[in-house]
C-alpha cells in the first residue's frame, strides 16, 4: 500500500471532472423538479446524449457541435416526457422509469457502431499565466470549457430562481399550480421549458462522460450517474448550492477511492465501489434532517398532475 | 351612476350542465353589488368569465361602454378588474412580497414593492410584514395578501368570491369598513356569498342566480334574509328541529392534550382540555388552520397521543390508533371529502368497507363479505336520501352534497358512541346541509356524544349544546351555546387579530 501515490492536487482537479456530468444533469433537474415535475427518466436523458454527441462529434469531427448534438437530444427526449405527463397527462413517475429504459436502450442500438472509436478532443482554453499558479492552478485552471460551464450554470440557475420574475414564476408554477394558473400563468407551457432545460442539461452531462471523461462509447456507461443526480437534488433540498456540494463529494470520493484501489488498500473493491453513493446520500441525509427546513423548500406540486379545470 | 360593467346574455356550457345560461346585470362605478346563489348555482363561472379564466360560449361584456372580452386574467387586470379569490391563490413557501408581485403585471423592484405594501395596508387598516412566509400567515391575513394584491393596481372592478367563509366575526366587520371605503373612492365591487345577512348590511344591490340564471334582482336591504333565502333556493327551508334533553354522563374526557405539528405550516395543539357527556352536542368553533385537522386527528387515532389525554368513560384510549377506536365506538368524519373521508376512485360500496369493516362485520378471517357491504352502503343512501344511481358508482361522480350525505351517514349508521366530525357541511347546499344537521341532532338525541368541528359559527349556534372556540391550537372553555352573542362569540374566536378599522376619515 502506497499512499504517497497520490497527489492531492491531481486528485482535486480530477474531482472536478468526475463531479461534472453528474453536476449538469442535477442542475438541470433542480430546475425541473422546482417547477413541480418530477422526470426521473434523467439517466436515460443522460444516456442519450452521451451516445448522441458522441456520434456527432465523430462524425463531423467536432467536439462542440457534439456537445450541441447531445444537448438537443436529450431535451427532444425529455419533451416527450413532457408531452406524454403534461399534454396527455400521463403518470410521471412511470413516464420516467420507462424515458430511461428507453433511452438506455436507444442509445445502445445507435451506438453499435461506435464502440472503440476514440472521438476527437476538445481544445482546453489556455488560460496562460493563471494554469501556471503552483498548485491553485493544476486544480481550477487547467479545465475545459465545459467544467466552467457547469459551474457558470449553478450560479445562473441560482440567480434566476432567487432573484429574476421568471424564476419566481417558475417556483410558484411548482409550489401551486392552481392558483399560478387562476393567476393566468401557463402552467404547463412553463413547464415544458423547464423540462426541456433539465433535459438539454442531462445531455450534456451525458456527452461529457463520452467526450471528454472517459472518453469513449459503451452501453450503458452512465452506470446509475442520472439517478444519483436525482438523489442530490433530493437530498440537497432543491439548493443550487448545495447540488454543487452534493456533486462534488460524490466526484471526490469516486476519484478517491479510485486512487486507494490503485493503491492498495485493504478494503474490498466492491466497498470502496459502493463509497462514493454511500457517502454523499449519507451526508446529504444528515445535512437535510431538519425535515421542517427541508420541506419548507420542497416544490409542494412536486409530481402532482395539473389539470386546469374551469 | 353610470354602469361600470355591463354583462349580456353570457352563457356557459359544460358536458352534462349549462353553467351559466343567458346571464344578463349590471354593475354601476362605487357600488357594491351582490351576487347571490347557492353552490353549483353558477356564481364562480360567471365570475371566472368577468376575470378572464373561462371563455363563454355566447353573450359579452362591454366596460365603461366599450366591449370587453379578456382572453386571459392579465388581459383583465389590464383593464382594471382584480379578484379576490375563494380558495386562495397564494403560495405557501414564498413571502407576501413575492405573492404579491405573481399577481401584478408589471410589479416594482422588490424593495420599491414592499414599501407600496406598507404604505396601501396602513392606508386600508390591513397591516402586513412583506418579508414573511405566507404559509405562516392565519386566513385572515392571507387574504389581507390578496386584498392588497388587488388594490397595488387601483382596479375599477373588484371581485370577491366568499371572501367572508375564513374570517372571524370582528375580521368580518373591518373588512366591511375597508369595502366601504373603496366604493366611496368610485371603486365597484361585486361580492359573491351565501351569507344572506351579510349582503344585507354590505351590498347596494343583489343579482341572483338559481341554477345558472338569473331569477331576480333586487335591493337586499328591503328584504328579509327569509325572502332572499327563498329566491336563493326556489323553496321554503325548514331549520333543523331539535328536542331538548339533559345530556347523560361524561362518554369522551380530553385532558392536556399537546400535539407538535408534524408539517411546518401546521398548527401545533397546546394544551387543550374538554369533555362531552352523552346526548351532547359540542361545536367547536375556529377560523381554518388553527388545528382543526389537528384536533380531528387527534381525536380520531390518526396520530396518536399520550394515553391519558383522551379518555372513553375514564379508560384511556389515546394511543389507540383509528381500528381500535373505531372498536370501541370511538368513529371521525374528516374535512376533506375526496381523499381523506372517500377514497376518490373507489365505488360507494368500497368506500363503505373502508370504515364500516370493523363495526359492521363485513370482514371475517381476512376475507370481505361484499353482499353485507353493498347492502349496508345501499341502507346509507336510502336513509340518507344520496342522490347516486347506486352503491356501485365511484365516489368522484358524487356532488359535493351527496357525498357528503354519504360520508356522515356511513359513520351515523354505524351507531357511534362518540362521533367527531369536520366541516360536516362544508361546500353543501343548503337542502343536503339542513339533512346532515338533523341527523347530528338524531345522533345525539339517541344518546351519543357528538364533536362538531366547523367554521360556520351559524351552523354551530344551530346544533350546539356548548361552544367551544379554537384558536392558534388552543381551546376556550366551552360555555353553553345558548344566549351567546355573535360577539362574544368572535373575542372567543381571538378577536379581529392584530387588524385595525380602516381609516376612513383620510
Amino acid at each position: 500500500m502506497d499512499l504517497s501515490a497520490i497527489n492531492p492536487a491531481v486528485l482535486a482537479a480530477s474531482l472536478m471532472v468526475a463531479a461534472t456530468p453528474i453536476l449538469l444533469a442535477a442542475i438541470g433537474e433542480l430546475v425541473v423538479e422546482k417547477s413541480g415535475v418530477l422526470n426521473l427518466g434523467v439517466e436515460g436523458m443522460m444516456i442519450t446524449g452521451a451516445i448522441c454527441g458522441f456520434a456527432i462529434a465523430v462524425e463531423t469531427g467536432s467536439p462542440v457541435l457534439g456537445f450541441l448534438a447531445a444537448m438537443l437530444g436529450g431535451a427532444a427526449l425529455s419533451l416527450v416526457f413532457g408531452f406524454l405527463t403534461q399534454v396527455l397527462m400521463s403518470n410521471q413517475v412511470a413516464t420516467g422509469l420507462a424515458l430511461t429504459l428507453f433511452g438506455l436502450g436507444f442509445s445502445a442500438l445507435i451506438g453499435q457502431g461506435y464502440v472503440g472509436i476514440k472521438p476527437p478532443a476538445m481544445a482546453k482554453p489556455d488560460l496562460g499565466p493563471l494554469a501556471d499558479i503552483p498548485v491553485l492552478g493544476r486544480i481550477l485552471f487547467s479545465h475545459d470549457l465545459i467544467v466552467y460551464l457547469s459551474l457558470g450554470l449553478v450560479v445562473a440557475v441560482w440567480v434566476f430562481l432567487r432573484f429574476t420574475r421568471p424564476g419566481l414564476i417558475l417556483r410558484a408554477v411548482g409550489e401551486n399550480h392552481d392558483a399560478a394558473h387562476a393567476l393566468g400563468y401557463h402552467v404547463v407551457r412553463i413547464r415544458l421549458a423547464a423540462i426541456a432545460f433539465g433535459g438539454a442539461c442531462a445531455g450534456l452531462g451525458g456527452a461529457y462522460l463520452s467526450l471528454i471523461r472517459v472518453p469513449q462509447w459503451t452501453e450503458g456507461m452512465t452506470a446509475g450517474a442520472g439517478w444519483i443526480a436525482l438523489a442530490i437534488v433530493v437530498f440537497a433540498s432543491w439548493r443550487a448550492g448545495r447540488v454543487l456540494l452534493g456533486a462534488y463529494l460524490f466526484g471526490g470520493v469516486a476519484v478517491l477511492q479510485l486512487n486507494l484501489q490503485a493503491a492498495g488498500v485493504a478494503v474490498p473493491v466492491e466497498l470502496l465501489s459502493a463509497s462514493p453513493y454511500l457517502v454523499t446520500i449519507l451526508v446529504l441525509v444528515i445535512m437535510s434532517a431538519d425535515r421542517g427546513r427541508a420541506a419548507l423548500n420542497a416544490p409542494a406540486s412536486l409530481g402532482r398532475v395539473f389539470h386546469a379545470s374551469n | 351612476m353610470t354602469a361600470l360593467l355591463k354583462v349580456e346574455g353570457l352563457t356557459r356550457a359544460y358536458p352534462g350542465v349549462v353553467a351559466n345560461d343567458r346571464v344578463s346585470f349590471d354593475i354601476a362605478e362605487g357600488e357594491i353589488h351582490a351576487l347571490l346563489g347557492e353552490n353549483g348555482a353558477g356564481k364562480s363561472t360567471l365570475v371566472k368569465m368577468i376575470y378572464g379564466l373561462v371563455q363563454p360560449d355566447a353573450g359579452g361584456m362591454t366596460l365603461r361602454g366599450r366591449a370587453y372580452a379578456p382572453a386571459e386574467p392579465s388581459a383583465a387586470r389590464k383593464a382594471g378588474v382584480a379578484m379576490v379569490f375563494q380558495h386562495f391563490s397564494l403560495f405557501d413557501a414564498l413571502s407576501v412580497a413575492e405573492n404579491i408581485a405573481l399577481g401584478m403585471e408589471t410589479p416594482p423592484p422588490m424593495r420599491q414593492l414592499a414599501a407600496r405594501i406598507r404604505a396601501v395596508s396602513e392606508t386600508y387598516g390591513l397591516p402586513l410584514n412583506p418579508a414573511r412566509l405566507v404559509g405562516d400567515l392565519s386566513a385572515g391575513e392571507r387574504q389581507r395578501v390578496e386584498i392588497i394584491r388587488c388594490l397595488l393596481q387601483d382596479p375599477k372592478l373588484l371581485i370577491m368570491d366568499e371572501p367572508t367563509s375564513v374570517l372571524t366575526p370582528q375580521e368580518v366587520s373591518i373588512l366591511f369598513a375597508t369595502l366601504r371605503k373603496l366604493a366611496a373612492e368610485g371603486t365597484a365591487i361585486l361580492y359573491i356569498s351565501h351569507k344572506l345577512e351579510e349582503i344585507r348590511t354590505l351590498c347596494d344591490r343583489a343579482t341572483i342566480l338559481r341554477r345558472g340564471r338569473v331569477v331576480e334582482s333586487c335591493i337586499p336591504r328591503e328584504k328579509s334574509a327569509a325572502d332572499l333565502a327563498e329566491m336563493m333556493v326556489g323553496a321554503r327551508l325548514d331549520t333543523p328541529a331539535r328536542a331538548g334533553g339533559s345530556p347523560g354522563e361524561v362518554v369522551l374526557e380530553v385532558t392536556g392534550l399537546s400535539l407538535p405539528s408534524a408539517t411546518p405550516f401546521g398548527t401545533s395543539l397546546r394544551d387543550i382540555s374538554f369533555s362531552v357527556r352523552a346526548g351532547e352536542i359540542l361545536g367547536v368553533g375556529g377560523v381554518a388552520g388553527n388545528g382543526q385537522d389537528e384536533l380531528l386527528a387527534a381525536l380520531s387515532g390518526e396520530t396518536p397521543v399520550t394515553p391519558g389525554a383522551v379518555r372513553l368513560k375514564g379508560r384511556p384510549i389515546g394511543a389507540l390508533g383509528p381500528s381500535p377506536r373505531r372498536r370501541i365506538a370511538v368513529l371521525a368524519a374528516p374535512e376533506e371529502r375526496l381523499g381523506h373521508a372517500a377514497a376518490p376512485d373507489m365505488s360507494l360500496t368500497e368506500n363503505a368497507l373502508l370504515t364500516a369493516a370493523i363495526r359492521e362485520g363485513l370482514a371475517a378471517r381476512g376475507f370481505l363479505n361484499w353482499p353485507a357491504t353493498r347492502a349496508f352502503a345501499e341502507r346509507v343512501i336510502a336513509d340518507f336520501d344520496v342522490r347516486t344511481p347506486g352503491p356501485g358508482n365511484a365516489a368522484r361522480s358524487l356532488s359535493g352534497g351527496n357525498l357528503q350525505k354519504f360520508v356522515i351517514g356511513r359513520e351515523v349508521l354505524q351507531r357511534p358512541e362518540v362521533l367527531v366530525v369536520n366541516q360536516p357541511t362544508w361546500g353543501v347546499d343548503a337542502a343536503a346541509a339542513a339533512a346532515i344537521r338533523q341527523a347530528l341532532l338524531d345522533l345525539a338525541q339517541a344518546g351519543a356524544a357528538v364533536i362538531v368541528i366547523s367554521q360556520d359559527l351559524d351552523e354551530l349556534m344551530e346544533i350546539s349544546d356548548r361552544f367551544a372556540a379554537l384558536n392558534e391550537g388552543r381551546l376556550s372553555p366551552p360555555r353553553p351555546a345558548q344566549g351567546l352573542t355573535l360577539e362574544e362569540i368572535g373575542l372567543m374566536l381571538g378577536g379581529a387579530h392584530d387588524m385595525e378599522v380602516a381609516h376612513v376619515a383620510d
